[in-house]
């Protein structure tokens, strides 16, 4: 009977999870009395709970720290009503990430979807998640570890207190609707509450517990709509921006008059006696204000008189791409190198050469960022819209002088942020002038902060080459980019890496140069580098989505005058953009057809399944670029494809892109976007549908018009008028999403793969349509116009 | 600062000391507590702060507290609630038409405001209507299928 693997047959638990009871302290005779029921109560005490844990079920002070990953009680609790509250560090940020979580809770534990509650991201209360980025938050709760994982190990677990309970094998028991019943008679039942009722599970999450398969799927895989809806749409919803707190004051920060440029003086008489005045803030180069009222913290901050050194010229916005591939030192990546590009190249019968132009891009957040500090002698509490409470709290406990176990930070829902927006900096402007007046302190940031501190989408020069043979077919393809870098998220040890922390005397990473680039040991394509069509050979096989043998994919990185950080598809949508546009270019010169030319060198399936989808919700006419027909009217008619494996194998899409071109302005309307997307296991198609659509037009916006601009020594782009953002009321394209589930497959990011393709597509339908060719980001009418006339 | 009155979604509210010049979403923010008008650029360009004065789209962002003394003021919690939504607001439910949702003020209160004035108002004239409003996670596909399926449902 101590063989596990009899356990397991008796018990239909998993040997692993069988190894799990038995390491969560269970004595593996204990599972076996009689019919094989598990004799394990819920009721142990607290002989098998960390401090923490109980701590946090029992209502007692909230633990020192996240609890355990690894324990099925950090992830799900169910109460005596049979209601399951589950916890996730995975945040809903506008994506629907809260929706599709509540599903797979509700699946796997077999209770309806109202009978969930999800809480998210607080360093108190939920696992240490880090980041909700990166289109990682599917395949990390959504296939066999942490929140799924927890789900099904507690459902092989009920199933077992559910046997001891009624004396019915497991084997013959059914999870309904919160209970646990026989399946040959319905009325022998019990309920989870009755089974569970507040108690723990002290279960170690087995990454081997049974999912339920896609085919059983009755919640998951479904359209649910978002509970959050109606409260928003009502006025009700609570965003960070309406966090209030008893005592709250309200803050404003004065930020530098130049990029670069050092407090001098504060003269603290220009606001005295000001309306509300509570105290003006100075910390090396912060300075902010707090006041009794918002719109007094405003005027104040206005009128506060600071003097700012001089600061040095910024690099010179019209020559800006020639600088960047000028600047040393830099550090460089190589992502793959078959070393014999060159030596191909020269054997080719012919090689096509183009270089690719990306602007800096800012997240642009609707509602400036907004959060609440309540910083109280040696204790912090704060409310932020931030991706990664874990990092915030961490960057806090440097920036506030405070003890890691005296911070918890809680997240609020922001406006749509789509990376790292003002979120970290202005938590950090919060927090700063909360401990300056010991009192909570709320600050939203003006527009012109928001907008000219952010931390950028990365600008992109790219150069690509490729050699083709006599046939037509790629045999070489040579990628090259240069990129600037300051910043980045604050992580867990660099407050300095946004803005705030900066001002307050804290360094971004350090930039180490490096150069040459060491040899890729691991194959990595987690910015797209490498494009889809080449072998990706490294470490002695082929990683890649494509066939072409002969690959190099360097990058080079240098200092940015700017603040940067990830922008929804961050280098991916970069990349990929030289690389689907180059792709086009190379079909028009061999002249082949772009879907027919991508499936002849493309050997990922999944991939090639995507182009073929999109091409057929198109009716794609299979011929060369451009297009021969006639124009008329002025306007010219052309349409373009464009594909990803986004990050070599997390996600795949592609799209097919409609437009029209006024010849005389250049002007650009998109008619058609169709979308084939696949993100494996679909949890929610209206969810997808949602996030493709957003994605492509958000795509289409950054393609036609967003970018950032700048004079000797300020960014100039910081208002509506200036950074130029689709509006609700454009011409707005019919956008179609073909959804290709893979019930099979494991979960892969969704939320940005479309958006990763727009400026393809787009820039190739315009090229088809007029023969021009725009090989740089945003493809204004001036831009469009003038290529038409060269 | 000076005392006045405001009457926001059908009640009066007075206040003996404010500075006039106030725009008036500090106060329906702050002081009242609502959570619709929200702040976004403060520049009257997203229309994040929007609210209906006599039914028409204001930005409350740059609207003086003093020039809106006495006149109704409807936010988008005053125009339906969770149990009874405005057609609007069901019809974004229905569509689920939002990403993160703060634009949804905007754009709520902004298609009302066009419908109550124009409830025959054609595709070219709803999105002429909307095109003063920003939604930055691009739900545009969905948002402007809810509006048309509200004015159908607000003609009946």
């Amino acid at each position: 009977m101590k063989n596990s693997s009899h356990v397991a047959s008796n018990l239909s638990v998993t040997p692993s999870a069988a190894d799990a009871l038995e390491r969560a302290g269970f004595s593996r005779r204990s599972f076996i009395k009689g019919t094989g029921a598990l004799i394990v109560g819920f009721s142990m005490g607290g002989v098998l709970l960390s401090p923490e844990i109980r701590a946090q079920f029992g209502g007692a002070e909230a633990p020192p720290d996240s609890p355990p990953a690894g324990e099925v009680d950090s992830w799900i609790a169910i109460a005596s009503d049979s209601s399951v509250t589950a916890y996730t560090g995975k945040e809903e940020l506008g994506q629907g990430m809260s929706t599709a979580q509540i599903q797979l809770v509700a699946e796997e534990l077999c209770v309806p979807f109202h009978r969930v509650n999800l809480i998210a991201a607080d360093t108190s209360i939920t696992p240490d998640q880090g980041v909700t980025s990166g289109s990682q938050s599917s395949p990390a709760n959504f296939n066999h570890a942490n929140l799924a994982g927890a789900c099904a190990t507690a459902r092989e677990a009920l199933l077992q207190l559910g046997s001891n309970h009624l004396s019915i094998p497991a084997s013959d028991l059914v999870a309904v609707d919160g209970t646990i019943r026989s399946k040959a008679d319905a009325s022998k039942k019990v309920t989870y509450g009755e089974l569970v009722a507040g108690k723990k599970f002290a279960l170690k999450v087995d990454p081997n517990a049974k999912r339920k398969p896609a085919s059983e799927w009755t919640v998951l895989g479904k359209p649910m709509p978002r509970p959050d809806m109606p409260a928003m749409v009502t006025g009700q919803f609570e965003f960070a921006h309406n966090v209030r707190v008893p005592g709250m004051l309200h803050g404003m920060v004065v930020r530098p008059g130049a990029v670069g440029a050092h407090v001098m003086s504060v003269d603290e008489s220009s606001v005295a006696g000001m309306p509300g005045l509570v105290k003006v803030v100075v910390k090396k180069d912060f300075v902010g204000v707090v006041a009794e009222k918002p719109w007094q913290a405003a005027q104040i901050a206005r009128k506060l008189k600071v003097t700012w050194s001089p600061a040095p010229e910024l690099p010179k916005f019209d020559t800006f791409y020639d600088h960047l591939r000028n600047q040393k030192p830099t550090r460089d990546t190589m992502l793959v190198d078959s070393k014999d590009v060159d030596e191909k190249l020269g054997e080719a019968a012919s090689v096509v050469k183009a270089t690719y132009y990306h602007p800096y891009q800012m997240h642009g957040s609707v509602g400036s960022s907004c959060a609440v500090a309540d910083v109280q002698g040696d204790k912090a509490t704060v409310w932020s819209p931030t991706q990664g409470v874990w990092h915030q709290r961490d960057s806090l406990v440097l920036l506030l002088g405070l003890k890691p176990e005296n911070v918890r930070v809680i997240f609020r829902r922001g406006s749509g942020c789509y990376g790292l927006n003002g979120a970290d900096a202005v938590t950090f402007d919060a927090a700063l002038l909360s401990q300056a007046v010991g009192k909570p302190v709320r600050v939203q940031l003006t527009r012109q902060d928001e907008m000219a501190w952010e931390n950028y989408g990365f600008a992109f020069v790219i150069d690509e080459r490729t050699g083709v043979d006599a046939q037509g077919n790629i045999i070489a393809w040579d990628h090259e980019g240069w990129s600037p870098v300051l910043g980045n998220r604050p992580g867990y040890k660099n407050p300095g890496n946004v803005i705030t922390g900066f001002l307050a005397g804290f360094e971004p990473e350090e930039f180490r140069p490096r150069s040459p680039a060491p040899e890729p040991r691991n194959f990595s394509n987690n910015s797209n580098a490498i494009p889809s069509y080449v072998a990706g050979h490294v470490g002695g096989a082929d990683h890649g989505a494509g066939r072409i043998k002969s690959e190099r994919a360097l990058l080079h990185n240098v200092v940015s005058p700017f603040w940067t950080g990830p922008l929804r598809s961050p280098q991916r949508l970069q990349n990929t953009f030289a690389h689907e546009s180059f792709m086009d270019e190379i079909a028009a010169h061999v002249k082949a057809d772009p879907v027919e030319f991508r499936l002849r060198h493309l050997t990922d399936s999944r991939l090639s399944d995507c182009v073929k989808a999109a091409a057929k919700a198109a009716n794609w006419e299979t011929r060369p670029s451009p297009n021969p027909r006639v124009r008329q009217g002025g306007i010219a008619r052309g349409r373009g494809i464009s594909c990803v494996a986004y990050e070599g194998n997390n996600g795949y899409a592609a799209m097919v892109a409609e437009v029209e071109v006024e010849l005389a302005t250049g002007k650009v309307s998109v008619k058609r976007l169709m979308i084939a997307n696949d993100a494996g296991p679909i949890s929610n198609p209206d969810g997808l549908r949602n996030q493709c659509e957003g994605g492509a037009l958000q795509g289409m916006s950054r393609a036609l018009g967003e970018e950032v601009t700048w004079d000797d020594h300020n960014v100039t782009s910081i208002d509506w008028t200036s950074y130029h953002s689709l509006p609700l009321g454009f011409d707005v394209p019919k956008v179609e999403v073909v959804l290709l589930n893979r019930p099979d497959e494991e979960a892969t990011g969704a939320g940005e793969t479309a958006i990763t393709v727009v400026a393809g597509a787009i820039g190739n339908a315009i090229f088809d349509a007029t023969g021009a060719r725009i090989r740089q980001v945003p493809f204004t009418a001036e831009r469009v116009k003038a290529a038409l006339t060269s | 600062m000076s005392a006045l009155t405001l009457k926001v979604n059908g009640k009066v509210h007075n206040f003996a000391d404010i500075d006039p010049t106030t725009p008036l979403l500090y106060v329906l923010s702050g002081e009242l507590a609502l959570r619709g008008p929200k702040f976004g650029c403060g520049l009257g360009q997203c229309g994040s702060c929007t609210v209906l004065v006599k039914g028409q789209a204001v930005r409350s962002c740059i609207t003086p507290v003093e020039t809106v003394q006495g006149v109704d003021i409807t936010t988008l919690e005053g125009i339906g609630t969770i149990e009874k939504p405005h057609p609007l607001q069901k019809a974004f439910i229905d569509e689920q038409a939002a990403q993160c949702g703060f634009c949804l003020n905007a754009v709520i209160l902004t298609a009302k405001a066009l419908l109550d004035k124009s409830p025959k108002a054609d595709e070219k004239q709803i999105q002429q209507g909307m095109s003063r409003v920003l939604c930055r996670c691009f739900t545009h596909v969905r948002m402007l299928r809810a509006v048309e399926k509200a004015r159908q449902e607000m003609a009946r």
